[in-house]
């Protein structure tokens, strides 16, 4: 199964919410098959056994204790709003 | 042969000389701010590697400083040195833009860690630097500003991501500038632009307030004239940060006395697979010398071998992606930064400030980051990425039960030519030699090694064992006290 | 065909902390919009989550009381969704390594009449994994406004098994897991805050059938009892389209609690693709049995176990233990105030917290901790009784001056000269003979074995005496007297 034939623009762009044009989906479909294809590479190592590294220095139950702090005042949370009302952010009316 | 030259100008010197000048009181902050600023405004018009500064709190900062060392309370040797920042290390009430449309009106409320670490030392933060697009990039082309120039030859790009930071320097238009490093973007345009570049151990220096590219991969790190300067640079930055969780607890070291104490001789490893096909004679030339520079101080050169080394691209454009593909699903046009004008409903305005926001990199790499991450894919690449991540790292672990560090070059060319590298794969193995480091979290630096004979800067690469920053630094020292590349400057 | 239905709740709770999950601004309920974001909850750029230990200690205790087990590591993923009150647009959660699996909720289904004790039964649970919470939507007539002080608070969430067969099953499982979750100071559980919220997949299928049938998932139940109306008007439903010979299509619906209607959301070819990955920004949580000892030593007995206790014990009417149980501070107090009376009493010690402290708290809208009766003041009222001091009129009075005052009953007793007065054994034994002298019928049913002729007795006498006879003393007096005769 070569990668590239199932990379399915539209479904990826919806899921990552990008509104591609048309040619930038003809452009990314073909760079994107590219890059895939030397990453396809990687099937010729054998991983039997060998555990995934998620940190490269692992380490265990790294927390803080529940003391609240301050945070940020109305003012500079909304700061760099595009657009607020009622110290709330706007953002087109949603449905659900 | 080349158009490097020395100079003697404030702008031009090392930390450690001008904290020796501050201490003197032969200068003050203020003259050498106003000496940095004069020659920003000199060469910036050609180089264009900010995107703001501002003068006037650069030297409220500067004023500051002299009258703390007038009190007596002088706090280090970078107090009262101006240091440019990477525009993706949060500066309270500076902008934070990620040379991206999506943030270009970003004003950031809080500090990065590092940004608190430096004003405690006094430094005068200086100037937001350029880079490519939210740090995807090696040549600081897919800035959504401008392009940063070579100072070497402003045909050329400085390198990626962090080029903003690395021509600034060069340029006498910062004293030390701090960078971010995710598969190179440090090294790889300190090589380019003729300066040290380090990328410390992953967990050494907090990431708090670095905007994210690839979580499990980013490190903060600084660029400077000399490796002291970077030790100096590194002692203000590194340490456990209870606000990052992967932030490591370890004892740190005095970095610029351990330059004196560690004098080696060393054991140095040189892997072949990073000196084979695609590497340009010259660059290979240059670092040979350096090889034979430690093997004539006592070193004991040995091959080593990173067999998984060709697979470090390949696992690091999953890794890099999925993970940037979730860091950059905040960036929606909801809270804070681009939003689009006409979007009737939320889907919408999350698909058209998207699009809009974003430059064609950043739209790359999500899309790909989302389909390896996507449903049915995740163990054919992602899983796999990881375990190979293991394999490339357990390579070095390997390496190091022999050697104390690897020497390599740090990029396969000297800097090309703007726009010479429009395909994405050819751009991606640019950072071939610097991948690795990241991927499995080690301590890397960049040193400058000579000049092409096309006067264009080469760098070589030295990587460390976890946490022995000291002696890293002590190993490229050993070089860099011996040689003056990375002293000479380009010809403005 | 007969059909059952077969039910799974995902229910979230709300950790009661002073901090967020990953951040330590502060937690809370009603305050201000956004006063309660800092810069990793508003995600601006360049933040990083730290996770909140007390939050790790609630989900263990959590996991301990329900009996699951504690996964020895566990790790956190991000669940990728796009969402206005997502400020990340991605949640922090447990994909594949939740930190609690299996374990059960017990429940007591309803019996047959108030005051019997019901069937028992366990509903397994699948996991229980830690989480944050998201900001609240406000929907104005032309858009949504968003406050996040809500987004980043603890969350957990309890997956159970598809076992659960009823509405009336299902309202038992949250009553029981929401009273666990209230006993260990986990969460404080009201749902009209949100602190508890429970989502509901159901499906039926031919009895004998082993395969599920298709799901619905039910949301917005957004009190237990629409999770019960709810879920018995899906049953309908599906019973309805089912025997009409349509099909059941797998969807998400909301229910509406006030015309007790619901109506279709999302069907499935809009299901998400979540990109669930390991979080490198979190490192993993490792449980070792020094920790879990340790919340071990915090974890309560939990209600039924008390109920049982309380009944053996005590010797306590179930009808009673159904209403101190369920409340760990009246269960306490209830406790507290039998040690203190002493053995025998402790019904009556019951009966006067469930019936006049209850609706005396209730009517003055005071909590138990409010209450100016303490356990002493119940224990000597009943011990006063006991003693032939206080008569039940005057008890009643005295209570209800306590509970104003919260002076002791003694001194109420005596400030309002309530004791019963002294009668004299000669004139109570007077009041005896002449009652059992004019009730020959009572008399007669007594002595052919029919015990509660004597109360027959009694009411002429309590009437002679003005209400002031000690009950027990009159019992015995008239048992004496009849023996002799
Ligand atoms: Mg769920
Ligand atoms: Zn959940």
């Amino acid at each position: 199964m070569a990668a590239n034939e199932d990379l399915n623009i539209d479904r990826i762009a919806n899921l990552a919410r990008l509104a591609l044009t048309p040619e930038e989906k003809v452009k990314f479909s073909a760079q994107l098959a590219d890059v895939l294809t030397n990453i396809e590479k990687l099937k010729q190592v054998d991983v039997t056994g060998v555990e995934p590294t998620a940190h490269a220095f692992p380490v265990y139950n790294v927390w803080a204790d529940d003391v609240a702090q301050a945070g940020l005042t109305v003012e500079d949370a909304l700061r760099n709003a595009p657009e607020k009302r009622d110290n709330m952010i706007v953002v087109p009316k949603v449905v659900e | 042969m080349s158009t490097a030259t020395m100079s003697s100008e404030l702008f031009n010197k090392s930390i450690a000389e001008l904290a020796t000048l501050l201490e003197a009181r032969t200068i003050t902050s203020v003259e050498l701010t106003q000496a940095v600023i004069g020659r920003t405004q000199a060469v910036e018009e050609r180089i264009k590697a900010f995107n703001s500064f501002d003068t006037g709190d650069a030297l409220a900062q500067a004023a500051a400083s002299d009258v703390r060392r007038a009190a007596g309370q002088a706090l280090g040797p970078l107090d009262g040195i101006p240091i440019g920042i990477k525009d993706v290390i949060a500066v309270t009430g500076q902008p934070l833009t990620a040379s991206s449309k999506m943030l270009a009106n970003f004003v950031s409320p809080y500090d990065a860690t590092v940004t608190q670490k430096l004003k405690k030392a006094g430094a005068v933060i200086w100037g937001r630097l350029n880079l490519d697009e939210f740090a995807m990039g090696s040549s600081t082309e897919n800035s959504a500003f401008h392009t940063t120039r070579n100072p070497y030859n402003l045909d050329c790009v400085p390198g990626g991501s962090s080029g903003g930071s690395a021509a600034a320097l060069a340029a006498g238009e910062a004293i030390a500038t701090l960078g971010s490093d995710t598969g190179g973007s440090i090294r790889q345009p300190a090589a380019l632009c003729g300066v040290v570049g380090l990328k410390p151990t992953y967990g050494l220096v907090s990431r708090f307030g670095l905007i994210a590219f690839a979580s499990s991969l980013d490190q903060i790190g600084p660029f400077t004239r000399t490796v002291e300067d970077a030790a100096i640079t590194l002692q203000a930055i590194a340490g456990h940060d209870e606000r990052d969780s992967t932030s490591f607890k370890v004892e740190i070291p005095d970095y610029r006395a351990a330059l004196k104490t560690k004098k080696g001789p060393w054991r140095i490893g040189i892997p072949k697979e990073y000196f084979g096909e695609g590497l340009d004679p010259e660059v290979a030339a240059a670092v040979e010398k350096a090889i034979s520079f430690y093997e004539k101080m006592g070193c004991e050169i040995k091959n080593v071998s990173l067999p998984h080394t060709e697979y470090g691209v390949g696992v690091y454009y999953i890794i890099a992606t999925a993970e940037c593909s979730s860091n950059l699903s905040r960036y929606d046009g909801v809270r804070y930064g681009h939003r689009s004008t006409d979007a009737d409903n939320i889907v919408d305005l999350y698909f058209k400030s998207r699009a809009e926001g974003f430059g064609p990199e950043v739209k790359r790499r999500i899309i790909l980051g989302t389909y390896v991450l996507s449903s049915g894919y995740y163990d054919a690449y992602y899983l796999r990425a990881q375990k190979v991540r293991t394999l490339i790292r357990q390579d070095f672990l390997n390496a190091y039960k022999e050697v104390d560090a690897i020497i390599t070059p740090t990029t396969p060319t000297p800097a090309f030519k703007r726009g010479a590298k429009a395909d994405p794969l050819a751009m991606y193995l640019c950072d071939v030699y610097t991948i690795g480091v990241n991927l499995a979290g080690l301590p890397g630096i960049s040193v400058p090694c000579g000049f092409s004979s096309g006067g264009l800067p080469i760098g070589m690469q030295l990587i460390g064992q976890p946490f022995k920053e000291a002696d890293l630094l002590a190993i490229a020292n050993a070089y860099d006290s011996a040689h003056d590349w990375a002293r000479r400057t380009p010809n403005l | 065909m007969k059909y059952e239905a077969v039910i799974g709740l995902e229910v979230h709770v709300q950790i009661k902390t002073h901090s967020k999950m990953f951040t330590r601004v502060a937690a809370g309920y009603g305050q201000p919009a956004n006063t309660l974001t800092d810069p990793v909850v508003l995600a601006l750029p360049g933040v990083l989550p730290v996770m909140n230990k007390a939050a790790l200690d609630a989900i263990i205790k959590a996991g301990l009381l329900l009996g699951c087990d504690i996964a020895p590591v566990c790790k956190w993923d991000r669940k990728n969704y796009f969402y206005p009150d997502s400020p990340k647009n991605y949640q922090i959660s447990q994909f594949d390594q939740p930190i609690c699996l299996n374990g059960s909720v017990e429940i007591e289904l309803p019996g047959a009449a108030r005051n019997i004790q019901g069937e028992h039964k366990k509903i397994a649970l699948t996991r229980i994994h830690l989480e944050e919470d998201v900001g609240k939507l406000n929907h104005e007539a032309f858009d949504s406004l968003v406050d996040y002080n809500r987004a980043g608070t603890p969350l957990m969430e309890i997956v159970s098994e598809p076992v659960i067969k009823s509405a009336e099953e299902a309202y038992a499982y949250l009553t029981s897991l929401r009273a666990t979750m209230i006993y260990g100071g986990i969460s404080d559980c009201d749902m009209e805050k949100g602190q508890l919220r429970c989502d509901a997949n159901i499906s039926i299928r031919p009895v004998g059938e082993t395969k599920l049938g298709t799901k619905v998932e039910l949301k917005n139940l957004n009190s237990i009892s629409y999770v019960r109306d709810g879920i018995a008007h899906e049953i309908q439903r599906q019973l309805a389209v089912t025997q009409a010979g349509g099909t059941i299509v797998q969807e998400t619906r909301d229910y509406d609690g006030q015309t007790g209607t619901s109506q279709s959301l999302r069907s499935k070819e809009m299901a998400h693709d979540y990109r669930y990955f390991p979080d490198p920004d979190l490192m993993p949580v490792k449980v070792d049995a020094a920790w879990k000892a340790r919340i071990q030593g915090e974890c309560p007995e939990l209600p039924f176990v008390k109920q049982t206790r309380f009944q053996a014990e005590y010797a306590l009417p179930y009808t009673l233990t159904s209403v101190l149980v369920w409340d760990r501070a009246l269960a306490a107090y209830f406790e507290e105030a039998a040690k203190l009376a002493g053995p025998g009493k402790a019904q009556a010690v019951g009966n006067w917290i469930v019936n006049d402290l209850q609706r005396e708290l209730g009517a003055a809208k005071l909590d138990l901790a409010d209450s100016k009766v303490r356990p002493a003041h119940i224990a000597e009222l009943v011990k006063l009784i006991d003693a032939g001091t206080l008569l039940s009129n005057a008890a009643k009075e005295v209570f209800i001056a306590m509970f104003a005052s919260g002076e002791a009953p003694a001194a109420i007793v005596a400030s309002k000269g309530l004791a019963a007065a002294p009668i004299d054994n000669a004139e109570l034994e007077g009041w005896c003979r002449e009652a059992i002298a004019a009730n020959a019928k009572s008399v007669a049913e007594f002595k052919a074995g029919k015990e509660s002729a004597i109360n027959g007795l009694k009411g002429p006498i309590m009437k002679a005496s003005k209400g002031k006879a000690n009950p027990k003393l009159v019992d015995e007096t008239l048992r004496r007297l009849l023996a002799e005769a």
